[in-house]
């Protein structure tokens, strides 16, 4: 009779208590009361994260019936792992509700893990469900570079067919390049006036490769100075890259047959600094007043001071780089402009190398194959926004992630 | 020889940072950081000889009294003041053990005081040779370079209050032509496809000379042949 006189008492005050309540402070009978309720992730598998070097497993699962949707009091998701079915758990991560995936980066590789995943409402937790063994292993091919890999080969095959056709002779034509024809114009002003030739091969280092293809247009033109027996000055910022100048131009006064014209200090070292390199090579500009300027490498800030410097002594200047943000301050106040490709070009067309040239013919194949895609991506990307078509919109689709690079 | 193991080395080198990009396995992962930590230890060693060199040029330089010599002073003294307060540690808390750059040093000062005032005064010239410049670019001598000074000063003009009230007043159907609408569709539009297309002949550029180095068939940078 007592116990029936507490749970009337019991049953009168709750239903006059506001609901909220008991969802703010619930009694330790409410949250036992959710420990059986909150559904659990509708489903859970775990797996080897793909394409990467080991040390992470992906884990996936469906939200709870209650997560955004149903009584909507789930908060988040609590994930343990164990290295076995049973014993102890650990936690390694606890994800917000809407969430459907966790990639727990702390695996040993080798490691066979289990993991847990349960509910986690503010009153409590859902029941626990499970997943595994799953081992975390390194992959031999990152798939999310299989389209990367597919267009380097194809344009591998396209370059290195027309270096192999420039090795066996075929006539291959190139289209005049403005800019290089100029260096010999370039070259033979300075000759006329007696006075010296400044190439800059751009401020940065040797791994980059526009210094390299700088380097090698400096090759061509030291040729020509030697023979022409025109003074020659390369300033440089990276101790390498006068390391690396100074064999080339030694080799292209060897190769002219005037050993004697060259000495170390053609190819001096200014300063790694970006605007202590400016200030000293405007200063040589302002001082020996060169008749030929030769902008080719990689630039930054500095491309418009030199530029404009060169310009108000009065010379004759040539730039190329691969720095679309600079190119514009070189076209403003150059002679000629090498713009981008044209400066990877400029050593094979100085040359006149027939595999060298080749390579440039196939990267003419190259750009063939870039307009074939983009003028087929377009024409598929219009009509399916037209049309509405599936299969058009999947295949624009289609294209659209082959040439979403993963870098 | 002397030619044969460089090109043995660029061969093996790109080829395996080629791979690297493919293959997340062990040895190949990382392998493009490896490779630039060498090169920085390389780089470290380079830096000695062009810092001899640059010595050696301006002390020649003053010894002979040439053209400008007294700038060379400037060069040298300014060298020798920045390596000695930097290797000395000059005025730096805590003496040897200290850190070169740490407060009160004599090499952070000039460093404050001295070159970081220098360069932001070269890089503020900027201004003037923009200018300079852009007097000469925009000169509508030609067709393109009227339609240059165009392009120019609608996206010049668009942040300004003057490219918003010249043109708010266009009815709809010709708000195309308000000049934010008109700038934003330059920059995204005909500038846009420029900026690509130079992009993807750099991208090809840059995979022609790569296989260029890789296969040996560009050389000029690696200099003579010597006897080896």
């Amino acid at each position: 009779m007592r116990r029936y006189a507490v749970l009337v008492i019991i049953l009168l005050v709750g239903s006059h208590l506001p609901a909220s309540l008991f969802a703010q402070e619930p009694t330790d009978s409410a949250a036992v009361l959710e420990l059986v309720t909150v559904p659990p992730p509708a489903y859970f598998e775990v797996y080897d994260t793909p394409s990467d070097h080991g040390g992470n497993i992906t884990l996936e699962w469906g939200l709870s019936p209650d997560d955004g949707d149903g009584r909507n009091n789930v908060t988040g998701y609590q994930i343990l792992r164990g290295e076995g079915p049973t014993g102890y758990f650990e936690m390694v991560g606890e994800v917000l509700k809407g969430t459907t995936q966790f990639v727990d980066n702390t695996a040993d590789e080798g490691t066979q893990y289990h993991y847990r995943i349960a509910a986690v409402a503010r009153t409590g937790l859902s029941e626990r469900i499970m997943a595994g063994p799953v081992v975390s292993r390194q992959q031999w091919f990152d798939r999310t570079r299989a389209n990367l890999l597919v267009i380097a080969v194809l344009l591998v095959i396209a370059i290195s067919y027309y270096i192999y056709k420039g090795a066996i002779g075929s006539d291959l034509y190139i289209r005049k390049i403005a800019g290089l024809e100029a260096v010999d114009e370039a070259v033979g002003r300075a000759t006329e006036m007696g006075r010296s030739i400044l190439f800059v091969p751009g401020i940065q280092d040797m791994d980059n490769v526009q210094t390299v293809a700088g380097i090698a247009i400096l090759s061509n033109i030291a040729k020509r100075t030697a023979t022409y027996e025109t003074e020659l000055d390369v300033p440089v910022s990276r101790s390498l890259t006068m390391s690396v100048g100074r064999e080339t131009v030694k080799q292209a006064y060897l190769e002219a047959g005037r050993p004697d014209l060259y000495n170390d200090d053609i190819v001096h070292y200014i300063t790694d600094e970006q605007f202590g390199y400016v200030a000293a090579v405007d200063g040589i500009m302002v001082r020996q007043k060169p008749a030929a300027c030769f902008y080719l490498g990689a630039f930054f800030a500095e491309s418009l001071i030199l530029a404009e410097t060169g310009s108000s002594i009065g010379a004759i200047q040539v730039a190329g780089t691969a720095m679309p943000t600079q190119l514009p301050f070189f076209v403003a106040a150059c002679d000629y402009t090498l713009i981008g490709e044209e400066l990877f070009a400029a050593s094979a067309y100085l040359s006149k190398d027939k595999k060298m040239m080749g390579s440039l013919k196939g990267q003419d194949a190259g750009k063939a194959i870039a307009m074939i895609f983009i003028v087929v991506g377009v024409g598929v990307a219009t009509l399916a926004a037209i049309t509405g078509n599936d299969g058009l919109t999947a295949a624009s689709e289609w294209l659209r992630r082959l040439f979403s690079l993963n870098f | 020889m002397k030619r044969t193991i460089p090109l043995m080395i660029t061969f093996i080198v790109g080829i395996s940072l080629i791979l690297a990009i493919f293959i997340p396995h062990d040895p190949f992962h990382g392998l493009d950081s490896n490779f630039s930590i060498f090169y920085d230890v390389i780089a470290v060693f380079a830096f000695i000889l062009g810092g001899g060199n640059l010595l050696k040029v301006h002390l020649r330089k003053i010894q002979d009294k040439r053209l400008d010599w007294k700038y060379s002073i400037v060069t040298v003294s300014g060298f020798g003041l920045m390596l000695g307060a930097g290797l000395l540690k000059i005025g730096v808390d805590g003496g040897w053990s200290g850190d070169y750059q740490g407060a009160g040093g004599l090499f952070n000062y000039l460093y404050d005081a001295a070159f970081q005032p220098l360069q932001a005064t070269m890089f503020s010239l900027l201004a003037f040779f923009v200018a300079s410049a852009s007097y000469r670019a925009f000169r509508a001598k030609t067709r393109e370079a009227t339609i240059l000074l165009v392009a120019a000063f609608i996206i010049l003009i668009r942040p300004t209050p003057l490219g918003y009230y010249l043109t708010f007043w266009l009815p709809k159907p010709l708000q195309f032509l308000h000049i934010p609408n008109l700038s934003t569709w330059v920059l995204s539009v005909p500038n846009m496809a420029g900026q690509r297309a130079i992009m993807i002949g750099i991208a090809l550029g840059i995979v022609s000379t790569s296989l260029r180095l890789i296969l040996g068939i560009e050389r000029s940078y690696l200099g003579s042949e010597g006897k080896g």
